[in-house]
């Protein structure tokens, strides 16, 4: 009988150990709360940033409002084309992207599954991942030019190397045991690939891409500075010219949003296409 | 009893020049046809790399394994290989897992509507044998322990192998599955006629399973004794506690406790109870 009462505490005692309870190392938090808390960490820094620009503690030229931020992109989208220079930086971010990983991916596997190919290639691709991408800008633009090309090599330089060793790394963390099995169940080398070891990688693969998507967007702004005359990175460059800090402010906030719609495409892509993942 | 598996002064040796470790020296062994063999040793005796030689997943330095007198070269499909666990395909729901090694032939052979119906029903009777039936649709991840390794068996045992290799398949499996598992493969065992090879480090499994426990021992991994076990051939999990069944399992732990070098040190044990007396009648 005891079992179905409730204590019945006052209220601010619940919620004292309501607030305890999820304080629990690696504890478990309801979808609710999980809200409030996603919430409330989006709301906290606008809110402060909101008051930050009215207060008269800063310069306006220096801390835009959020109205002030929010009635630029109205103007950039009705007199300066904004949306031509969203469509121009995802057509760069993507297209050097897509290149890095329809190289990246085959290659990493390769790395991953052959020990030759991995002796031959890995070191020489832990060196030059940490040559820094931006220092390469100069040679870039001597080799490619400066049309499209050089901001597409910028940022497939700037994702291509880490995308390898990632991907590789996806690849060796197929237990072995599956591939053993395969073996032991007569399949040929090629069956193994394919059957076994791409199948098993894929879930980590896409998640691989997912990361180094968000990298490619940050090396948008470094490839626009290559003489470029549109997209949103040349367009925060040259607002600094101008000293337009709300649309310095515009552009970085518009390419985070473009970076979350992105992942969440690729999340939900992963729950789409890796339903035993996500059964329990 | 015809041989199946004929091992020829086997040797196997890791690594050279003097870090080399010899894994497995001269072992001799036949393997009945339909025969069950279970392989018990302190770690380092080799068995499990024994296993995996006649599996065809490691190769031999030195000597032979032969099956049906025929020398192996690499895994085959007379050789089916079961292993502790993470060896299911985790994208495949249980019926494909089951079929997987018709997918590799599928795509090597032109198969005739007889073949895949053929196949399907073997399939079917399997999922049936284990006791999966209603869960052919789920994934993998989805099941317990127990379940997972029904799975791994039932695939395995799809292509109809003459041989089944178990390396310890039931050591992460709680004890009442444990003994579910044991009454079943008992009875695949009869019902398939397959041979079974059975490496664990757990003797009671090695007694009630195994027609001989091959106990090896380690540094370097040979095989130390043989041990006939001497129980009706329909098992049943009360001899468990039979005098004739305890009395074997005591032999063959202290047998394995030997070949280890590992021997509770008594005296070392006492002077240090000792001293700590001492101090606390200080303090």
């Amino acid at each position: 009988m005891s079992s179905k009462q409730k204590p019945n505490l006052p209220f601010h005692r619940q919620l004292s150990a309501g607030w305890r309870n999820i304080w629990v190392v690696r504890g478990h938090l309801s979808r609710r709360t999980y809200l409030l808390f996603a919430l409330a960490g989006m709301l906290l820094p606008l809110t402060a940033w909101w008051w930050l620009s009215g207060s008269g503690l800063m310069d306006k030229v220096f801390m835009p409002g959020p109205m002030d931020v929010l009635s630029r992109v109205y103007t950039w989208f009705k007199d300066d084309n904004l949306l031509h220079d969203i469509w121009i930086s995802t057509y760069r971010v993507v297209a050097g992207f897509a290149l890095s990983a329809l190289l990246a991916i085959p290659l990493g596997l390769m790395i991953g599954t052959y020990r030759p190919v991995q002796a031959l290639l890995e070191p020489l691709t832990d060196f030059i991942r940490y040559m820094p991408a931006v220092a390469f800008i100069p040679l870039v633009m001597l080799w490619v030019g400066i049309d499209e090309g050089s901001k597409i090599a910028i940022i497939f330089i700037g994702t291509f190397f880490q995308m390898v060793l990632m991907v590789a790394e996806d690849v060796r963390r197929v237990p072995i045991t599956q591939i053993e099995a395969a073996q032991t169940m007569g399949a040929t080398r090629g069956e193994i690939v394919s059957l076994v070891i791409v199948q098993s990688a894929k879930p980590a693969l896409l998640d691989t891409l997912r990361i180094t998507m968000g990298w490619a967007w940050t090396y948008l702004v470094v490839a626009e500075l290559v003489a470029a005359n549109s997209g949103l990175g040349y367009s925060i460059l040259k607002a600094q010219r101008f000293m337009q800090t709300d649309k310095i402010f515009a552009g970085i906030i518009l390419i985070g949003l473009i970076g979350l719609a992105i992942d969440q495409l690729f999340r939900w892509l992963h729950r789409k296409n890796f339903p035993w993942l996500y059964k329990k | 009893m015809d041989t199946k598996i004929s091992i020829e002064a086997a040797g196997k040796t890791f690594g050279d020049g003097e870090r080399s470790i010899v894994a497995l020296q001269e072992v001799n062994l036949n393997i009945g046809s339909n025969e069950f063999v279970t392989f018990v040793g302190a770690s380092g005796c080799g068995k499990s790399t024994l296993l995996r030689c006649i599996g065809g997943l490691e190769t031999l330095t030195s000597g032979k394994i032969k099956v049906d007198g025929a020398g192996i070269s690499g895994p085959g499909v007379d050789r089916a290989m079961v292993f502790q666990h993470y060896s299911l395909y985790p994208w495949l729901t249980v019926l494909d897992n089951i079929k997987f090694s018709r997918l590799l032939r599928a795509g090597r052979e032109e198969l005739t509507s007889a073949d895949v119906e053929a196949a399907s029903g073997r399939a079917d009777a399997l999922l049936d044998l284990m006791g999966l039936t209603h869960v052919r649709d789920a994934y993998p991840n989805q099941l317990s322990g127990g379940m997972q390794q029904r799975v791994a068996i039932a695939r395995a045992l799809l292509p109809r192998p003459q041989i089944l290799l178990m390396d310890e398949p039931f050591g992460a499996l709680d004890a009442q599955t444990r003994e579910v598992m044991h009454d079943l493969i008992l009875h695949v065992s009869k019902l398939e006629k397959t041979t079974i090879v059975f490496v664990t480090h757990d003797v009671e499994e090695a007694i009630y399973l195994g027609q001989r426990v091959v106990v090896m021992a380690p540094r370097p991994g040979r095989v130390d004794s043989i041990y006939p076990v001497d129980l009706p051939m329909q098992r049943d999990q009360d001899m468990k506690l039979s005098h004739g069944f305890l009395q074997q399992k005591k032999a063959i732990l202290t047998r394995i406790r030997e070949t280890a070098g590992m021997r509770t040190d008594y005296e070392l044990l006492e002077r240090m109870t000792r001293q700590a007396e001492q101090q606390n009648d200080m303090q």
